[in-house]
């Protein structure tokens, strides 16, 4: 009664805040909410889950291990080092239609571009078309910064320098004859990296910025002259030296090769016999690497994911269950005042 | 006689006048420093200190391990920001605090005395004060060092002073100049004497020494010594020499030394983070020797495409790099944002603190203030609390209540519930009377006015038989100066009721009697002591009739009672034990009427007794009793020595929150004692022992003893409740098994039924026991190897009282307990002489009362009221240490789930110390991303809400038993952030290896699989911490909203284009966000990572909360299912004692009580001999009128404050500041008995909301049923004249 008269200046302020009694919204885990919730999510966990399962068994993929390990296959000549230029064919035959677009792509096993001293062997400036660091390549690019004669590498590094340099030619075998299937290697690398994070010098010809400036040991070619047939797909914007940029992250991967989508195999690739040309350079059977091709055609979700479904159906009926559990927990522990 | 000082001083010399001389021996100054660092050494010293925390060395460490090029694996800014923030933050904290140190150094420091030199008085300053001087003190001034008194203005060379810094007691005590000097006056400059005495101590009571002058020795005692601290009350000035300077000084070394306090959730954490990094290196190793094994099967042959660098030519050195690469990418499992985000909790804790209004006084207008910002969750888990006495418990003010006057009591209030009774107006009676004297019965003025003989001779008792002495400044404006708070209540009521004392003189005491002035002849003052435990007067009155006037303890005057008093004695005796029980301090008033040959006779034997050299204070004692002899009995008075508000309710919260409370006092043991039942402390039923031996062996014995009893009594109360119990418990423990806490504390008794065995036995007595130690007991008891005896008896207490302890004795028991039990103790107290106890305890607490400011000033918290301890402890305390506990989970649970995703990932990629995620992720990881939902959720999270804090005190046992976080609940966190990440690295790689995009490129580069693993883990913990937060106010919703929009736009932001362009080295990730997020599938993952993760706690939860609740859970549920049923009642202001105090008094009034005689509580003779010596009466009206005034005012708070909010009777509830645990009714049960029904029965509220009951349960049940509650809570007034 006196109190209110007393008002100081002491006096912490009243307000909600202050005082701890901010309007507040107190969840609880109470059955109503957890039972039901789990219903649901088990629910829609097993929709989601059969209908990744039902689009992944539609995806058709298409193995080709071209190391040769084996000496039954037809590379197995090739693996020995020591030969260069070595070609070898792989043959292979689809019973049914293989749907388009199908995806070629290449893939490594036991190769590890994750590695990190391996991962930041690379000149982000070099590459985004610095000419400083033409000259002078970041440390990071060691031991391929400089080649013996003390000439600036470029593109330095570890990655650029191990740019896989295996070339692919596919034929369809139609009454004995090599039909070539249209390999189409345009956009296959990131939009970003094609545009933004890669770019050439601002220089033409292209081939004067790389003056005074050496390729790295393992090209045979200057990285102004990957593609002789389009102008535009050279330097450090050349679409398989991005892919191979984008570095993988796990040991066993596979990238983009090309796309088949073109001429008569839009509709993607008709059963028969096929024919594969490889141009055996990359080595990886002295690491106890694996070299394969890989064809495979993507739905809405992209490639085969079996993983995905059935991870999906589990954990959805394991909620399902889970929530029959908690029922009857509930039905025989509920709070003693539930109404 | 130049001996040469050895480093430990053994004796001090001192010469008056001399400084030279005294600078020889080199002793300190008078200069107080307690500050750490100036502004030189404050930067090395500072980071010298902070570097001696684990953390920040280990900080430092990766620091210098990032500098390494070939060992970095991230870059050095992802640790130097935090480190550099935290470093600067906590260099300004500590900054501020030495501020105020030295500023309060300086205060003291430049206090202003004068000095004696040479021959004139200067103005110096304290710290320039040295050993030797001569101070002049005027009255009130502090005492600026140890001194010994020279001279004083007073007749005698006397002075007075007040002690209460020092040793906390109020009352004035009195000095005496060596006679030689006494005799100088103010003629010191030529004063020469040496003092040799013994070295600096923290010994209070003792001083010995000798003073050489004039080829003279003259003993010295501590009656010659004013030690700083002490005030100087009454006198007008004093001369003192200096002898103990600064530190030296008596208040100093009884200060202890400063600690620093860390919690125990502190200490639990350091030694976690040595804990992670023991596992820290386990990982290091064990990725180190799987990066040995890669890169000798792997790596060698991997050469053409990745050589290994020149430096590092072979596999094992490539794996000790690759051990510290991991150190740094995994130290993230201790970020030094813990330690950032915990400071930042418990600053955000104490600010709450500091804006409690419940902790508001508005008498006082202080606010709580937590003073250290580091300790608040450790109030959640105090166990014992140490207690003040005077100042703390009590206002150390008297009131005069109630008194019986011939078998008729006067002073009850008759219904305490009804409207507050209206104090009487005495002016129009009487026009001396003091307003601020406070008595609601208008019986007593109706006796006086009618003329009831009794009555008048019983005030004019209490108007004479005193040794109060009167100033009298203006006409009728009185101020009476009483050697005990006591005498002075009494001379006041007596004044009021029309008996003024007015004056004295040797021989004459000067009343107004009536409005009728009338002078008495003094004949005699037979003073009171210890042991006769009663003080009388003889007085001659104006028509020469000489009377006895005896006032005493009742056990000691009934006996002396003439026998025709037998029917009025059996009355005045169930008066006597009905105040005893109201903890009300209670004597006996009688008088004899003397004939002129009794006198005669008598004052000769007197005179003779007096006179004799040997045994002088038996003979006097005999004499005395010989005529304090068949007296008439009057009536007996009661005075309250009033507790401070709510002192009984909060003791009964906290006793019920499991809490033990130890008073630790300098007063008297039936002080003490007295106000321990008071304060409900002790009750009518509890067995008290006293220990009071005076020899280690007698201290022993009595120990066992004691302990003996226990084990036997708890037997028989066992044997006896035992089944009760157990039946009684029983249905609701199989009924719903609700809880296992009451399971486990069952079988805790039934053990202690168990024949006894070990000290085991001991912890589990369950019984209603108090422990009352003296001073010099407790220090034999303290000893050695009789520390386990105390400990063992005094635990086995509810409640222990140690009484005549010194300031040092205080923190020594607060050490026992600290060093035996384990436990968390706090230290209350409001002086001087709480200081060092309030700093060796884990937390200190100071009430900012009257005593200045001393304990505060040690305190790490503080507040004006004692009561305000409960909702320190039990809301603002628990949700501290729930909220610290719920932080510390969750945070060292998120820092496994992000951390060790990396581990996983080594085993991927070479044990090459790659990180999964993005350089700026791990960077923004703990400080932007995830820190504001923690902290929001570590500063305001709440389970129930404050009000069922107070009403369920058993809510706070699971602080006390450190149920939230310890190591278990540790490894349990780990465990939830490792599977975490077992689930956060496993899904994106089991589905992204094959993956491709809906363009056909593939998804298993590194960068796509960074942003997804990150965003699954920023959602993961996100979700994580939604479902850790119980309290959702609008902050915790923008935090965690805003975390995880902050993380897509951050990501976004440094992904675009634009900023790539400035960046191009730093900026690698660009467009991936975009790309990455664009994806079905990565959200497919996201989900399934996230489902992996959340489901089985949720479910794991769910069941436990259906299994096993908590109490607090089953309270929260019970205020949820509550709110749903009826609109939100209005907030209620009321306190749930009202009348509580009151009705638990009636009932302990109806059990009968122990008497407790107030003239026990004087605590030294009485001023009776200098009254008649008239030593004393030449009192300067200056002192005294400062004295009284300051004394007087404290009257005029009390009284005042008396007026208002009476007693614990209904308007004590009624004020703001009252803590208003809330839970209504009037009808409240007995606080003791609400023990059973709190503690006994967690679930049982929730089953008694059918309104059965509705007296009994109210305090525990939340809802009988809408009405009764709705009502109740919205206006309690209603509620309690319902329910009665």
């Amino acid at each position: 009664m006196v109190k209110e008269e007393q008002e100081t200046a002491n006096r912490p302020d009243n307000t909600a805040f202050t005082q701890q009694r901010l309007p507040a919204w107190q969840p609880m885990l109470s059955a109503g909410i957890v039972i039901p919730g789990f219903v649901l999510i088990g629910l829609a966990f097993i929709g989601i889950g059969v209908a990744l399962f039902v689009t992944t068994r539609s995806i058709q993929v298409l193995e080709l291990d071209y190391s040769g390990v084996e000496q039954s296959s037809p590379c197995f000549k090739c693996s020995d080092t020591s030969t260069k230029n070595c070609v070898c064919n792989m043959n292979f035959n689809l019973d049914k239609l293989f749907e388009g677009p199908v995806f070629f792509y290449y893939g490594l096993s036991n190769y590890f571009q994750n590695f990190r001293r391996y991962g930041v062997s690379k000149d982000l400036d070099q590459l985004s078309g610095n000419l400083d660091n033409f000259e002078n390549p970041t440390d990071d690019c060691v031991p391929f910064q400089y080649d013996a004669n003390k000439k600036p590498i470029v593109p330095c590094g570890a990655v650029a320098n191990s740019i896989f340099n295996d070339t692919f030619k596919l034929y369809q075998i139609i009454g004995g004859t090599k039909k070539p299937v249209p390999l189409d290697g345009k956009g296959i690398a990131w939009w970003t990296d094609y545009n933004i994070k890669n770019r050439n010098p601002s220089v033409t010809p292209l081939k004067n910025a790389f003056n005074g400036t050496v390729q790295p040991s393992n090209w045979p070619k200057p990285a102004y002259e990957l593609d002789p047939t389009d102008p535009a797909n050279n330097g450090f914007i050349n679409q398989d030296f991005l892919v191979w940029m984008r570095r993988a992250a796990l040991p066993n991967f596979r990238k983009l090769y090309r796309r088949i989508a073109e001429e008569d195999y839009a509709q993607g690739l008709p059963a028969g016999n096929y024919s594969l040309e490889i141009a055996y350079n990359y080595p990886v059977l002295s690491f106890d690497g694996r070299k394969k091709v890989v064809l495979s055609n993507v739905s809405w979700m992209g490639g085969k994911n079996e993983f995905l479904g059935i991870a999906y159906l589990v954990i959805g009926s394991l909620c399902v269950v889970m929530s029959v559990v908690m029922l009857i927990v509930y039905a025989k522990f509920k709070f003693p005042d539930e109404e | 006689m130049f001996r040469k000082r050895l480093p430990p001083e053994e004796e001090r010399r001192v010469k008056a006048n001399d400084r030279e001389y005294n600078e020889k021996f080199e002793y300190a100054s008078n200069y107080i420093m307690t500050s750490k660092y100036n502004i030189i050494t404050f930067l090395p010293v500072n980071l010298f200190e902070q570097f001696q925390e684990v953390a920040n060395t280990y900080f430092l460490f990766l620091l210098i391990l990032q500098l390494i090029p070939q060992i970095s694996s991230l870059s050095c800014y992802t640790t130097i920001v935090p480190l550099a923030l935290v470093l600067s933050i906590t260099a300004v904290k500590d900054a501020m605090d030495d501020y105020f140190r030295h500023k309060s150094d300086n205060h003291v420091n430049n206090r202003q005395s004068q000095v004696l030199i040479r021959g004139l008085l200067q103005s110096e300053k304290w710290m320039n004060v040295r050993v030797g001087d001569i101070i002049k003190l005027e009255n009130n001034q502090f005492v600026a060092a140890d001194l010994l008194l020279l001279s004083s203005s007073e007749p005698h060379g006397l002075c007075y002073i007040e002690t209460a810094e020092l040793d906390g007691e109020t009352n004035m005590k009195v000095r005496q100049s060596v006679s030689v000097t006494s005799e100088l006056g103010d003629n010191l400059s030529s004063f020469d004497g040496e003092v040799v005495c013994e070295p600096p101590n923290n010994k209070l009571d003792r001083f010995c020494g000798t003073l050489y002058w004039r080829e003279k020795k003259y003993p010295l005692t501590n009656q010659n010594m004013l030690l700083r601290g002490c005030v100087l009350r009454n006198t007008e000035a004093c001369y003192g020499l200096v002898i103990f300077a600064g530190p030296d000084t008596k208040l100093m070394q009884n200060s202890g030394c400063t600690k620093f306090k860390r919690t125990s959730i502190d200490r639990l954490m350091n030694t976690l983070v040595l804990w992670i990094f023991g596992f820290l290196v386990c990982m290091g190793t064990i990725l180190a020797v799987g990066n040995a094994v890669w890169e000798r099967e792997v790596g060698s042959l991997f050469q053409s495409y990745l050589p290994w660098e020149p430096p590092v030519n072979n596999f094992l050195f490539n794996a000790f790099l690759s051990f510290w690469s991991y150190i740094i990418i995994l130290n993230t499992v201790v970020p030094i944002s813990l330690y950032v985000s915990v400071e930042v909790i418990r600053l955000g804790h104490s600010y709450f603190i500091n804006w409690d209004q419940q902790m508001f006084c508005s008498q006082c207008n202080t606010a709580a203030e937590a003073r250290t910002t580091t300790l608040n969750e450790e109030l959640g888990q105090v166990e014992y609390i140490f207690s003040d006495k005077t100042g703390t418990l009590t206002q150390n003010i008297m009131s005069f209540n109630k008194c019986s006057i011939s078998g008729q009591t006067y002073g009850e209030i008759t219904d305490p519930l009804g409207p507050q009774p209206k104090s009487l107006d005495f002016t129009p009676f009487n026009p001396l009377a003091d307003l601020d004297f406070c008595f609601y019965d208008d019986a007593l003025l109706e006796s006086v006015k009618v003329g009831d003989k009794h009555t008048h001779e019983f005030f004019r008792l209490l108007s004479l038989c005193h040794t109060v002495m009167s100033e009298e400044k203006s006409e009728g404006e009185l101020v009476y100066k009483a050697q005990s708070p006591d005498e002075g209540a009494l001379v006041t009521a007596a004044r009021n009721f029309g008996f003024v004392f007015r004056s004295r003189t040797p021989g004459t005491i000067s009343t107004t009697e009536m409005g009728r002035p009338v002078t008495y002849t003094l004949l005699a003052i037979l003073d009171f002591n210890n042991i006769r435990k009663r003080m009388s007067v003889i007085v001659r009155n104006p028509e020469g009739r000489i009377r006895l006037y005896c006032k005493g303890a009742d056990t000691v005057l009934l006996e002396r009672l003439h026998p025709c008093n037998q029917e009025l004695m059996n009355i005045t005796s169930d008066h006597l034990n009905e105040y005893a029980a109201d903890g009300l301090r209670t004597l006996a008033l009688a008088y004899r009427d003397l004939s002129e040959d009794q006198w005669e006779s008598w004052s000769e034997s007197h005179r003779s007794a007096d006179k004799a050299t040997d045994f002088r204070e038996d003979l006097l004692s005999a004499v005395y009793e010989q005529i304090e002899q068949d007296m008439m009995l009057l009536g007996a008075t009661a005075i309250e020595d009033k507790l401070q508000e709510g002192v009984p309710e909060t003791i009964a919260v906290l006793s019920l929150a499991n809490i033990k409370i130890w008073v630790l006092t300098g007063d008297k043991q039936e002080t003490a004692v007295n106000i321990g039942y008071s304060c409900k402390m002790l009750t009518d039923t509890t067995e008290v022992f006293i220990i009071s031996g005076h020899t280690v062996q007698s201290v022993r014995q009595e120990l066992r003893t004691a302990r003996e009893k226990m084990i036997q009594l708890s037997q028989t109360t066992d044997g006896g409740k035992e089944p009760g119990m157990e039946g009684w418990g029983e249905p609701y423990l199989s009924g719903n098994g609700l809880n296992e806490g009451q399971e486990g504390r069952g079988e805790k008794q039934m053990e202690g039924s168990l024949p006894p065995s070990s000290s085991c036995v001991m912890d589990n007595i369950s019984g209603e026991f108090a422990l009352v130690i003296n001073g010099h007991s407790l220090a034999h008891a303290l000893e050695g190897d009789m520390e386990t005896e105390f400990v063992l008896t005094a635990c086995a207490c509810k409640a222990v009282i140690c009484c005549r302890v010194t300031p040092l004795q205080k923190a020594q028991v607060v050490e026992l307990i600290k060093k035996h039990k384990k436990a968390v103790t706090l230290a209350v107290g409001d002086g001087a002489n709480d200081v060092s106890m309030i700093k060796s305890a884990h937390i200190g607490v100071g009430i900012s009362g009257q005593e200045g400011i001393q304990a505060v000033l040690a305190s790490d918290f503080s507040f004006s009221q004692f009561r305000f301890l409960q909702r320190l402890l039990l809301v603002h305390g628990r949700w501290s240490y729930l909220r610290m506990c719920r932080f510390l989970c969750y945070f060292f649970y998120k820092n496994f789930a992000f951390t060790m995703v990396h581990f996983w990932f080594g085993f991927f990629c070479g044990f090459s110390a790659q990180t999964v995620y993005d350089q700026h992720f791990i960077t923004l990881f703990n400080i932007v991303y995830t820190s504001l939902p923690v902290l929001a959720m570590g500063i305001f999270d709440q389970d129930v809400p404050d009000r069922r804090s107070l009403e369920y005190p058993k809510l706070y046992e699971p602080g006390q038993l450190n149920l939230l976080f310890n190591k278990k609940e540790f490894f349990i966190c780990i465990t939830q952030g490792i599977y975490t990440s077992v689930v956060l690295f496993f899904v994106p790689y089991a589905v992204l290896s094959d993956a491709t995009q809906s363009n056909g490129v593939p998804l298993a580069d590194y960068q796509t699989f960074a942003i997804t693993t990150a965003t699954a883990l920023v959602i993961v913990v996100s979700v994580q911490i939604a479902l850790d937060t119980g309290f959702w106010t609008v902050i915790n919703h923008v935090c965690v909203w805003g975390s995880l929009c902050s993380y897509f736009s951050i990501m976004f932001v440094l992904q675009s284009q634009g900023l790539f362009r400035s960046f191009p080295s730093q900026l690698n990730f660009v467009g991936c966000a975009r790309s990455t997020l664009l994806q079905p599938i990565v959200w497919f993952t996201i989900a399934l990572a996230t489902a992996i993760c959340v489901v089985p706690v949720l479910a794991f939860r769910f069941l436990k909360l259906d299994l096993k609740p908590q109490l607090s859970d089953t309270v929260r549920y019970t205020q949820l299912v509550r709110q749903k049923k009826r609109k939100p009642a209005g907030r209620n202001v009321g306190g749930p004692w009202r009348g509580a105090g009151s009705v638990s008094e009636s009932r302990l009034g109806a059990r009968g009580g122990s008497r407790r005689s107030g003239y026990a509580f004087a605590h030294q003779e009485g001023f009776g001999e200098l009254i008649t010596s008239g030593k004393n009466m030449r009192l300067s009206s200056l002192a005294l009128t400062s004295f009284a005034s300051r004394h007087s005012s404290s009257w005029i708070d009390t009284l005042r404050r008396k007026k208002h909010t009476h007693g614990h009777t209904p308007a004590s509830a009624s004020g703001e500041c009252s803590p208003a645990p809330s839970c209504v009714s009037g009808s409240v049960p007995p606080l003791s008995n609400s023990c059973s029904v709190l503690g006994g029965s967690q679930d049982m509220p929730l089953e008694e909301e059918a309104g059965t009951a509705p007296a009994q349960n109210t305090l525990s049940a939340p809802a009988p049923s809408k009405e009764t509650t709705s009502a109740s809570e919205q206006e309690p007034d209603s509620a309690e004249a319902h329910t009665e």
